[in-house]
């Protein structure tokens, strides 16, 4: 790590504290005493995690330890995987997302989710952007024009792709492409977003452009990111839970737990003593 | 000295093992020179004795509407064959590939394993039958008890025979498990991370097979297609005998028809005599069906390489 990129961490930290006090945020969405299974494999051991309302939270372990099976639980992204199993609730907004009468689609409308692959669909810039809103059922051509233009403004993408956007998104480059991936998420408007190691498959220079949006992006949208980067959690979040062997070891403000952990365990981790 | 080359043996053996491999591979390049040789030389140039070309012209003959290579006055206009070949090709197509490509869908995106375990077999199974049972089948089962019936209740006329509906109909159904496993790979190639975007976008099953699934396996998709086409279009046996043996250049496909595979069956059969212009049409027609399917190949592997993504 060099003196430089040091001190831009610092300067970030600064800045977020600076925009907002942490503690006054209402829960968003809440995990309550969450066990989760692949088959016969337990996953997550009782997870109760509130979620603060336009913040970010940022998910830190070792890999293996559950941060991302947990992320997936917020959206049922893990109802496609096969033999999986869950108890206990999660509530968006004190709505119980695992309620029979749910419904999923409607629920992922509400909760976005971005991956660390970025995923573009082999269709023009303006049909992933679009895809969202039109399986919603908007088929208004101006409205759409509308929401493809402000989803590329918001995920900071819009200055390089206005001229091009029936090009394929597979041509864009690779940090192109996971900003495209947020902004697709960002067209369907969601209230929360996931994001599962955004910035993992990245350079240095997208990785930090992807940091600048998920900061601007936190005034509008609650905003959980699991991520192996101690740094990144430190720059980006204003709430940081680490998880360790499916277990939630500890949960606080960034700058506290990074700087005074209550646990042990969560000490060892940051310092890299493990994981 | 450690830095020695291998013994003089070593390197010969393994100088031997590249070349018997070699000639493996060439063995089916060579064939399909050969083969591509004698069908022109036939046709074109008469190598031995009079070419087919020189004895009927290419005008006549890809223009003519009437095929009687025996009965007086001769006449060898391919288009009455062309026609059958088509018509075949068509209802196949239109039975094939629908069915197959659904089957596809369902075994790829919905079948539970248990269901797809049952009914892999079955379509493989499918792909086994030799062609000349479906032959059969189309003309002891389809057209006396599913074609006909039907225009007798609904037109009340009688269908013959021999038509070329049947004939289509059951190549349709023999390419139903080329269709299904081609587009199947295609399908199981799209990345399962498209799928889970999909699905984070609040895309329903229907959604992320439609509009996310199929369009990214657009490229395999098409080209299953086209091979299953180029298959259909190259049957002979099932055609030869559901379709009957009359050269017939009609827009009825209810009527008797030959295709040209069928035609080639009929002439190589003892019919024709060597050397008469009759055999020698048996290689005209072998390389207009060659160069059909060569050109549907040759698209097929056009839209491969125009259409496919490389995922990561």
């Amino acid at each position: 790590m060099t003196e430089t990129k040091n001190s831009a961490i610092d300067v970030k930290v600064e800045k977020a504290a600076s925009v907002r006090e942490p503690s006054t945020h209402a829960i968003k969405i809440e995990s309550q005493n969450l066990d989760f299974f692949y088959g016969e494999h337990q996953a997550l051991f009782d997870i109760s995690l509130p979620v603060p309302e336009r913040a970010v939270t940022a998910l830190i372990g070792p890999s293996g330890c559950g941060k991302s099976t947990f992320l997936r639980t917020l959206n049922r992204m893990n109802d496609i995987v096969e033999g999986t199993r869950l108890t206990g609730k999660v509530f968006l907004e004190g709505q119980d997302i695992y309620a029979p009468k749910v419904d999923v689609v409607t629920l992922r409308k509400h909760v976005g989710m971005v991956f660390q692959k970025s995923t573009p669909f082999p269709k023009s810039i303006y049909d992933n952007i679009a895809y969202g809103p039109r399986i919603h059922g908007m088929k208004d051509k101006n409205k759409l024009d509308e929401i493809v233009k402000t989803s590329l403004e918001r995920a900071a993408l819009w200055n390089e792709v206005s001229n091009r956007l029936k090009d394929s998104a597979m041509a864009l480059s690779g940090g192109q492409q996971q900003r495209l991936c947020i902004a697709r998420t960002l067209a369907t408007d969601p209230e929360v977003i996931l994001m599962d190691e955004p910035a993992s498959a990245l350079d240095p220079a997208s990785t930090s452009r992807i940091e600048e949006l998920i900061f601007e992006l936190k005034e509008k949208y609650t905003i959980v990111i699991v991520t192996h980067n101690m740094q990144q959690a430190a720059r980006v979040s204003d709430y940081t839970a680490f998880f360790y062997e499916g277990k939630l070891i500890e949960r606080g403000v960034t700058e506290k737990l990074f700087t005074n952990p209550a646990e042990q365990q969560t000490q060892d981790y940051i310092t890299g003593r493990f994981g | 000295m450690f830095l020695e080359r291998p013994r003089t043996a070593e390197a010969f053996k393994e100088r031997l093992i590249e070349i018997s491999l070699f000639l493996c591979a060439f063995a089916s390049v060579l064939t399909t020179i050969a083969i591509i040789f004698v069908l022109f030389s036939e046709a074109v140039f008469g190598l031995s004795g009079a070419a087919f070309f020189q004895e009927v012209s290419v005008v006549d003959f890809f223009t003519g509407t009437r095929w009687s290579p025996v009965l007086k006055p001769q006449e060898f206009g391919v288009l009455p064959l062309i026609v059958g070949t088509l018509w075949v090709t068509g209802v196949a197509a239109v039975v094939g590939l629908p069915i197959g490509v659904l089957t596809a869908v369902y075994l790829s995106e919905y079948a539970k394993p248990q269901v797809r375990n049952v009914v892999k077999p079955f379509l493989e199974l499918l792909a086994g039958i030799p062609t000349i049972v479906y032959g059969f089948f189309g003309l002891a089962i389809v057209t006396p008890y599913v074609i006909d019936p039907i225009f007798q209740g609904l037109f009340g006329f009688k269908v013959g025979t021999f038509n070329a509906l049947a004939g289509g109909i059951v190549v349709g159904i023999m390419i139903i498990p080329m269709v299904s496993s081609l587009t199947e790979d295609a399908l199981r190639a799209v990345p399962r991370s498209l799928r889970e975007a999909g699905y984070a976008l609040g895309s329903t099953k229907f959604d992320v097979v439609v509009k996310i699934v199929l369009p990214a396996a657009f490229s395999g998709v098409v080209s299953a297609f086209l091979l299953a086409i180029s298959r259909a279009v190259g049957e002979t046996m099932a055609v030869a005998i559901a379709c009957g043996s009359k050269p017939n250049l009609t827009a009825n496909p209810l009527e008797q028809i030959q295709t040209m595979t069928a035609y080639i069956v009929q002439a190589t059969g003892g019919e024709a005599a060597a050397g008469t212009v009759q055999y020698q049409s048996v290689y005209a027609v072998g390389l207009t069906l060659f160069l059909m399917t060569l050109v549907l190949n040759i698209i097929s592997q056009w839209v491969m390489r125009r259409y496919r993504e490389v995922y990561q």
